[in-house]
């Protein structure tokens, strides 16, 4: 009995009109935990109504308040007829469980129907009061903290990476239960935002058991998807890197992330001969890229063939049985409604998540007595940056690709006649996770083999994901093959018996990750290798493809951008294993596709390497699309890529001059972008040091973009390499149209740049202007008979078009970056191409950026003088803070509330950690009246209940009266420009759904989904700011499902999205930050300091 | 083939400025892609038709989803559901509330009721403001009415505080809330070469004189009913013609102040008499709901009007009604100074105004 929850109503605002004849409403609300129901009295005939309603308590396990969220419902009384619901609000108690993070949630909320939207708001105030060590109960993991971010947090350091933890669950839909076809639409969508509230809390408790059974109390880059298989049922399941973080604190600060210097790193050794024969390609598209005749179908792996998985597949055999590594009973708490069978619905649902909960522990005993062979299996880590040093060796990107028939999750019969190269499994269909577990296995087993390959013993940047159409589900992961310091490491999470490397001769840090972790003598795959251009000691490649961000210490050469190939493929409409096969079948072809596009697209702009290269395929009922997004750069390190030539095979349909139109045209292209991207390489290196570099230019072939039968690959791989020369043939139009097609990319408008990664590689002069945004455009392709061809251009015409788009939107903000483009398609319709963008626009500093490569062509990555300058700028805060308690730049709040404020938190868990810390004192002064408002503004609150008296701090000024709301920042990247983060307050993790009835009247399904996303940035912003924060970091819409049926003038959406939750002030220094104030929105506790 | 559907959602809400005058002058979407292709956007950003066509639908789909809180603009600075800066949002309330001059001469002075409404199409074809845009100005007028109407304290403040208008277009707010509610003509031929900012002059200087709240600061209706009282002691003034002496008396005393300071005194010195009638006729009609609206035309006629046949200059005005004025203070049997000063300060600042081409 660990936890008592606590909640206060306080007041309503702007609620909608549900009394027709007053012209008023008669609102209550119901506050709802677990099983436990609190209500407020009436407050008659008011939109807006003062509830002042008592302290709700609850009295909870901690287990409870991990999975459950807190329910609060506004009702309009109604005295004859049932009372009707205005809308809900739904609070995620997770981050008041760790004491690092928020301590109260206070603020109003958004009150949110899923038939109407928005209507009106509500001021409500919980607390946590948690009794026991927590510790001892193993069944929670309150006390991890969860991180989005795909680097080790700002104000954190990492004293260990654990390595992966992964995680999923299973239920029923609710939207395909029988009892949906007699309830409202409205109940439908609640049961269903309900259960994944219910499943993703529960799953993040299950990783965070997982994360302290390894000893780390953090996940970082936590990424959790929902699989909306549809009849089969309900996936959600997450991934991330288990680690240990130290909060950066007084003393500590400054050389926490210096401690090892990249210079230390040790270099790999280039006699070091990786056992693996090394059968895979470069580049990792593991399928056709430019190796030999490839075999289309290793995408997929042979289940059948594949090694089991190492956990027992035995379904729990009593639920009452405590797992091997826990004392804690799984007794159903009181009030969980036992309802017998499984699957029927509120409370057998309960009994089914349960189960599965007690399955996973099983498997965790099991795995924990049999030397951890789980947690070591995959060396996997979901960061894209890393600390300085961590980062070794980078051998290229790996993915694998897997075609699933989808089973009903609770119909064993049915799944017997349905199932898929799973008949090993057919005994265990009735018990999911199980099947979905096994799934990901082989997928992850077939990474690391290709991982070994490459001669990496870890992947980072790792990702999955999955494309789900009826009954065919394309499970993908990829990430990027390297070999990392194991200093870092636990032992045990790395194999690192075969990249044990002799620390030779240290490798500079700007080129040695690029340095080939591979033997040479005996190469995985046919590549050029080259001295490395800066240091002249080891081999690099000619070109590398990663999944990562660019490490901070690389040097690049002028600018980057962002380079995406896009691919339509035609199928036929089919079913069951018809249908997967063909699916399947096309896969290795569209990968290959994809990857010479990239390719010649890279080549085209006179770059040589790819950062956050991310491959989505989406499967439709009778279309595969293909995007491939990822950041060109120019390592220095690299040699310069050659140019692209082009020549007729056959003169007969092609005169010499279209050939030579081509080329100019081509060439041309290719100035053009050295000039754009400011690429002018020091060439003079060469002569200088004068090492025996074979061949330093040579020319590229330029990949046919072209279905063609493996045997031309090949010999156009023979010669490859020897030949100083072109290698595509036109003998067909389509080969014409391909070439076109790869000039048709328009470049960004002057003044903009953009990038897939973090952030733009070559532009360090960020200033405060921020602009996160979402855009979505579906489009209908009424042509019946479409080539390939038609497709693919207007496939990418709606691309290109999107970001046109965005350039138009964003002029005001020029010079500016459009960072962290996130581009996700879908088929959600026969006909229906759906593309969502998120992505942040940023303004930078032009004089600056354009200088610098002026004076000195190779700048060093932008995060690296940024990190530096924070240090530094962190040390002497130290120093000040500890010598003269109140530092004068921040006495701005008067300091007697601060005493107060302080005084009135003292019943809190862990006070005096909690004040410990300069950062914390500082956190104290910032939201002064957010903490006293708990204990000593309630009688403030009934004077004035209209302003929430806690966020007076932080309420950015406003030219006019009234309340007014806190501003919150929101971006896709893991820091805001020009500030700095003080602290994380959790993980942010929203499903909402939304349905109309009415869609011409919301204004078609533009107008319904403009408001729907609108109203998710409004409730994610209300519950920052409630938490206490002014900015979510890492924020990103990874699920947008959008339906339609406008015969019905119906249509609905579910919207996921995610993001970190944190305090952020502004950089102290002046300098650091010289256009504060074209900010469009300026941050409120910005505001705070500087006064 | 088409884009079925398309959204452009930002964290803070983008707004166009030109795009949203557009859409508040009524302009259809592809209306307004027109004008922005005209205006030259397009070379700005190296966009297309498309490009532009769909950041308008965009803004239209933001301004009609705001319209809702623009309505209650207190509402816009405590709403959620977007994200827009203090200073965007002054701006979206100013312009929302901002109206066409040549549109609001025409609902000037009326009755703001639904027979008003359906004569705006004819207004709109008259004055070619859209009627969409004529809509949101008539409501807009409305809205304001019905808010202020019941509220005590000053009216000026009283607008300014409930839809965070600025100083300048709160007084005009004030104006056509003062004119609505007395009914003034505004519409007769001989008024049109007035202004509308010479009546919203005009209707400040009656609400800072005439009204009950420039006696009394606390009452309901304040600022839009003119002081009863006040009107039934401008009876009074009729001495200043009715008694014959008093009225010779009077013109001697300003011709005498007069004489060789202007060209025009000969017809100062003749049509003196007949000027005063009216002036005083005027305040001693006052009484009169009907005399009252008519108030504007009767300025004209009986005193703007000869002046100007006579060819007066403005400081030929100036210098008349300064020393007609204040010739009554001299005059020993005219015991209401205070209400002639009352009256007379607010006439003659009106005249300065209304005196013109």
């Amino acid at each position: 009995m660990p936890g008592k929850l606590k909640a206060k109503i306080v007041a309503g605002r702007h609620l909608p009109v549900m009394d027709r004849a007053s012209d008023l409403t008669d609102a209550f609300v119901e506050v709802k935990f677990g099983n436990t129901t609190f209500k407020t009295d009436v407050f008659p005939k008011s939109l807006n109504p003062q509830w002042n309603s008592e302290w709700f308590k609850f009295e909870v396990d901690d287990e409870d308040l991990q999975d459950e969220p807190l329910q609060v419902t506004v009702l309009d009384h109604d005295t004859y007829s049932a009372n009707d619901a205005i809308g809900k609000v739904y609070i995620d108690i997770d981050p008041l469980l760790c004491t690092e993070a928020a301590s109260v949630i206070s603020g109003w909320f958004p009150i949110y129907d899923t038939i109407h939207g928005i209507r009106g708001e509500i001021n409500v105030l919980v607390k946590v009061e948690l009794f026991n060590d927590l510790n001892r109960f193993r069944q929670s993991s309150c006390g991890v903290k969860f991180f989005c971010t795909t680097s080790i947090p700002r104000c954190y350091r990492a004293a260990m990476v654990h390595g992966f933890v992964e995680e999923l669950v299973v239920n029923e839909d609710p939207e395909y239960q029988w009892i949906d076809r007699i309830r409202t639409p409205r109940a439908s969508n609640e049961a269903r935002q309900r259960l994944i509230s219910l499943m993703s809390g529960e799953l993040q408790r299950k990783i965070g058991l997982k994360v302290l059974e390894m000893g780390g109390n953090a996940v970082v880059g936590y990424l959790q998807c929902f699989d909306l298989e549809g009849e089969s049922g309900l996936v959600v399941r997450a991934i991330g890197t288990a680690c240990t973080l130290d909060k950066l604190s007084s003393g500590s600060a400054p050389n926490t992330n210096t401690h090892t210097h990249p210079n230390t790193a040790p270099a790999s050794n280039a006699c070091n001969s990786p056992s693996k024969d090394g059968k895979e390609p470069v580049f990792g598209e593991d399928l056709l890229s430019s190796s030999g005749p490839p075999t289309p179908f290793r995408a997929l792996p042979t289940s059948s063939s594949s090694p089991p998985p190492p956990f027992s597949p035995s379904k729990p055999c009593s639920r009452q049985s405590s797992s091997s590594d826990t004392d804690l009973s799984l007794t159903p708490k009181t009030g969980m409604g036992s309802g017998g069978s499984v699957g029927k619905e509120a409370g057998p649902l309960k009994t089914l998540l349960r189960q599965q909960t007690q399955t996973a522990l099983e498997q965790r005993g099991a795995s924990s007595s049999g030397l951890l062979i789980n947690t070591g299996e995959f060396p996997f880590f979901t960061l894209t940056s890393f600390p300085p040093g961590f980062l070794v060796h980078v051998g290229g990107v790996v993915s694998a690709r897997s075609v699933k028939l989808l089973d009903r999750i609770h119909n064993p019969a049915l799944g017997n006649t349905r199932s898929y190269k799973l008949l090993d499994w057919n005994s265990v269909t009735a018990d999911e996770p199980e099947t979905r577990d096994a799934w990901w296995e082989e997928i992850r087993q077939e990474i690391k083999s290709h991982a070994k390959a490459l001669g990496c013993h870890a992947v980072v940047g790792y990702s999955e994901s999955t494309s789900i159409c009826e009954e065919v589900c394309i499970l993908s992961a990829s990430g990027t093959a390297s070999i990392l310091n194991p200093r870092f490491m636990r032992e045990g999470c790395l194999d690192i018996g075969i990249a044990d490397h002799r620390f030779e001769e240290p490798s500079p840090p700007s080129c040695g990750f690029c340095h080939i972790p591979y033997d040479e003598l005996n190469m995985p795959f046919p590549a050029q290798l080259t001295y490395c251009y800066h240091c002249r000691r080891q081999k690099v490649p000619d070109v590398l493809f990663t999944t990562i961000d660019l490490p901070s210490e690389a040097s690049v050469t002028g600018k980057g951008c962002l380079i995406q190939a896009r691919l339509c493929r035609l199928k036929k409409k089919a079913q069951g294993e018809v249908n997967a096969t063909a699916i399947s079948n096309m896969l290795p072809f569209m990968e290959y596709e994809l990857h010479t596009q990239l390719m010649n697209k890279l080549k085209l702009r006179s770059m040589n390497a790819l950062f956050g290269l991310h491959i989505q395929i989406s499967v439709g009922e009778n279309m595969l699309l293909g995007l491939a997004s990822a950041t060109g750069v120019y390592l220095t390190a690299l040699p310069a890529p050659g140019g692209i030539q082009i020549a007729g095979k056959t003169p007969g349909d092609l005169s010499n001059d279209h050939i030579s139109t081509i080329q100019k045209r081509i060439n041309d292209t290719i100035a053009k972008n050295k000039e754009l991207y400011q690429i002018n390489p020091p060439e003079l290196n060469e002569e200088l040091v004068g090492s025996p570099i074979p061949e330093p230019r040579h020319r590229s072939r330029l990949f046919r973009s072209h279905s063609e039968s493996s045997d031309e690959v090949s010999e156009l791989d023979l010669s490859h390499g020897k030949k100083d020369a072109f290698v595509l043939e036109i003998d067909d139009t389509d080969a014409v149209e391909d070439i076109h097609s790869l000039l048709i990319d328009a470049p960004p408008p002057s003044g903009f740049y953009s990038c897939n990664t973090e952030v733009m590689p070559g532009i360090n002069t960020w200033t405060s202007g921020v602009q996160m945004f979402t855009s979505v455009r579906v489009f209908r392709l009424s042509n019946a008979n479409l080539t390939n061809q038609g497709l693919n251009k207007i496939f990418t015409d709606l691309c290109e078009n999107l970001l046109k788009s965005f350039y138009f939107k964003l002029r005001s903000m020029i010079p500016c970056c459009l960072c962290h483009l996130n581009f996700t398609v879908a088929v959600p319709e026969d006909e229906l191409i759906q593309v969502a963008v998120t992505a942040v626009a940023m303004t930078f500093d032009k004089d600056q950026t354009q200088e610098k490569p002026a004076e000195k062509p190779i700048t060093k990555g932008s995060g690296d003088t940024e990190e530096q300058l924070q240090f530094s700028m962190e040390l002497c805060a130290d120093s000040s803070l500890a010598n003269s308690q109140p530092p004068s730049k921040i006495s701005g709040v008067p300091e007697s509330s601060n005493i107060s404020s302080r005084a009135a938190s003292v019943d809190y868990g862990s006070f005096a950690d909690r004040c410990s810390t300069w950062l914390e004192l500082l956190r104290l002064k910032a939201h002064t009246i957010r903490r006293g408002s708990v204990k000593t503004i309630s009688s403030l609150e009934r004077s004035s209940p209209l302003p929430d008296g806690r966020s007076r701090s932080l309420r950015s000024t406003r030219s006019f009266g009234g309340t007014s709301v806190t501003v919150v920042k929101m971006t896709p990247l893991s820091f805001l420009p020009g500030t700095r983060i003080i602290k994380y307050l959790g993980i942010i993790n929203m499903f909402f759904i939304r349905e109309t009835t009415s869609l011409r009247e919301e204004g078609g399904v533009s107008g319904f989904l403009h408001s729907f996303i609108a109203e998710v940035f409004a409730m994610v912003r209300a519950h920052v700011a409630a938490l206490g924060g002014n900015a979510v970091v890492s924020y990103s819409m990874k699920e947008c499902v959008f339906m339609e049926n406008p015969n019905k003038n119906q249509a609905q959406c579910l919207i996921n999205v995610s993001g970190d939750a944190v305090i952020c002030v502004r950089e102290s220094d002046p300098e650091a930050t010289p256009s504060m104030t074209n900010s469009a929105q300026s941050c409120s506790s910005e505001t705070d300091t500087a006064t | 083939m088409a884009v079925e559907l398309d959204v452009f959602v930002g964290n803070t809400t983008i707004m166009d400025e030109e795009v949203y005058k557009l859409w508040l002058d009524g302009y259809t979407v592809n209306d307004a892609v027109k004008v922005r292709m005209e205006g030259g956007v397009m070379e700005e950003c190296e966009a297309s038709a498309d490009v532009l066509l769909s950041d308008t639908m965009d803004q239209y789909r933001t301004f009609q989803m705001c319209e809702r809180l623009l309505h209650s603009p207190a509402k816009l600075a405590n709403q959620l559901l977007f994200q827009i800066t203090p200073h965007r949002q002054a701006v979206l309330i100013e312009r929302y509330y901002a109206f066409d001059d040549a549109f609001v001469r025409e609902v000037l002075g009326k009755k703001l009721s639904k027979g008003t409404k359906k004569d705006l199409d004819d207004i709109s074809a008259k004055t070619s403001v859209t009627l969409k845009s004529c809509r949101r100005q008539f409501d807009n007028f409305k809205r304001v009415f019905k808010v202020v109407e019941e509220l005590k304290g000053p009216l000026v403040e009283n607008i300014r505080q409930h839809f965070l208008l600025s100083d300048k277009l709160g007084r005009d707010y004030a104006a056509i809330v003062f004119f609505a509610n007395n009914r003034f003509e505004t519409g007769k031929r001989k008024l049109q070469y007035l202004t509308f900012q010479d009546f919203a002059f005009c209707a400040g200087q009656l609400i800072n004189n005439w009204t009950v709240g420039a006696v009394d600061h606390m009452v309901e209706d304040m600022d839009v009913d003119l002081d009863k009282e006040f009107l039934q002691e401008l009876k009074e003034l009729k001495i200043l013609i009715t008694d014959k002496d008093l009225l010779d008396q009077h013109k001697s005393l300003v011709c005498t102040a007069l004489r060789g300071k202007t060209k025009a005194f000969n017809e100062m010195e003749a049509n003196f008499k007949n000027l005063s009638r009216g002036l005083v006729n005027i305040a001693a009609k006052l009484t009169n709901t009907k005399d009252v609206r008519d108030f504007f035309i009767d300025l004209v006629e009986k005193f703007i009007e000869p002046c100007r046949s006579d060819r007066w200059t403005a400081a030929d005005m100036r210098l008349y009604l300064t020393h007609y004025t204040n010739s009554a203070h001299i005059l020993d049997t005219f015991k209401h100074q205070v209400v002639w000063d009352r009256y007379m300060g607010v006439i003659k600042s009106c005249i300065f105004k209304m005196y013109h081409d």
